[in-house]
């Protein structure tokens, strides 16, 4: 129980896979507008990972050798269309929102990544901690950025208002935003934790 | 007039990487010398067009007849997964110099979400100025090479910019990534002039 606790807590902080690994950059730019949207995508892409480590780590051995890439960007694909299927249904204005990066989830390479390095030669319970450790620390990391561009952008957090009759700085909600917050937040990242 | 719109748009205003945030990760990855930034784009160019041709075609005359538009996201990913593979085969045999030169970027393709994204985009998306809203063939295929040139565009300034950065003196903690986010920052904030063309 207490090795998986730890592979949670890895994914967190030591393995974060925005801030340590640079991975995934492509969603993690694009949807962090405000702090709902980012959590609401590393929710998204949680669920894929959780589900597609799970799966994956099930079927491995099963696989032969040659061909296991293109088995798992199936079963990834799978869980990324039923999470599709579950979004219309169920928030139908955040699959607005996300758009295009709920599809893409496929090609994240966080995920391809957690099933090559990890999943395919542990254990069912393990991998389904990974991809939770590694989810939350997704989540974790374009919530942050999220709320850093909302607070500077529009000037206000998880669309509470705190600055009335002000718009904020449009600019750090558009494109450059996303780059300079995601620049700093990494040098602070730095700073803090790599001595 | 709007395949002219077309380009403008898809190469300036909304550049895929600096506006769409599509293809980052190979965008940070091989941005460090010229000469591969080139190489990558040229192969990006070749498989986002050939990828968006197949995919299209798919889609107009297999998934929309049978109702099957909710497997886009497993067919495209196939599709190009397959298209990647056939067209490192094909170069190796015809052009091995092309090959030689493309060398390990071709593979990486596969995963580069631009391709993807391209695909998607111009069956699903609604361009505001075309007729009818959404891209006929050639018209997508004008869309994707333009978007493609986008995408060399951007890598090859920021390789530019990114060659100078590397003689630079940055403080400790900004050297690698943090700094070349900074500069796309600042690139994207230059590209933002071009919004309100089209």
């Amino acid at each position: 129980m207490n090795k998986n606790l730890k592979l949670i807590g890895d994914g967190l902080v030591k393995n974060n896979p925005t801030f340590v690994l640079l991975l995934g950059m492509c969603p993690t730019l694009a949807t962090t507008t405000s702090a709902i949207n980012g959590m609401s995508m590393g929710l998204a892409t949680l669920f894929v990972l959780v589900l597609s480590n799970m799966a994956i780590s099930a079927i491995s051995p099963l696989v032969p050798d040659k061909v296991h890439i293109p088995v798992y960007i199936v079963v990834i694909a799978t869980f990324v269309t039923l999470l599709q299927f579950l979004m219309q249904a169920f928030t139908p204005a955040m699959y607005e929102t996300l758009g295009l990066f709920i599809p893409l989830i496929v090609v994240n390479c966080i995920v391809l990544g957690r099933a090559e390095a990890f999943a395919n030669k542990n254990g069912v319970i393990a991998s389904a901690c990974d991809g939770l450790g590694v989810g939350l620390g997704f989540t974790l990391a374009l919530t942050v950025l999220g709320l850093v561009r909302e607070i500077l952008g529009s000037g206000s957090a998880f669309g509470f208002n705190f600055i009335g009759g002000h718009d904020g700085m449009l600019a750090f909600v558009m494109a450059p935003g996303a780059f300079l917050c995601l620049g700093y937040l990494l040098v602070l990242f730095n700073k803090i934790f790599k001595k | 007039m709007e395949y002219f719109l077309i380009i403008i748009s898809a190469i300036f205003v909304n550049n895929i990487v600096l506006a769409q945030f599509l293809g980052i990760c190979p965008f940070l990855g091989v941005s460090n010398k010229l000469s591969t930034a080139t190489g990558m784009s040229l192969a990006v160019c070749f498989v986002i067009t050939l990828a968006t041709l197949v995919t299209y075609l798919l889609n107009m005359y297999l998934l929309v007849p049978l109702k099957i538009e909710f497997l886009q996201t497993i067919a495209f990913i196939l599709v190009i997964a397959a298209l990647v593979q056939m067209v490192e085969i094909v170069l190796k045999k015809v052009s091995p110099a092309l090959y030689q030169a493309l060398g390990i970027f071709l593979p990486l393709i596969t995963t580069n979400c631009a391709v993807l994204g391209v695909a998607i985009t111009v069956v699903t998306k609604e361009f505001a100025f075309v007729p009818g809203g959404t891209l006929n063939l050639a018209q997508a295929l004008v869309y994707a090479v333009a978007t493609a040139l986008g995408y060399g565009l951007a890598m090859i300034i920021f390789a530019g910019i990114r060659e100078h950065l590397a003689l630079s003196d940055v403080p400790k903690a900004f050297k690698g990534v943090p700094i070349a986010l900074i500069s796309v920052g600042i690139l994207a904030l230059a590209f933002m002039g071009f919004s309100g063309i089209v």
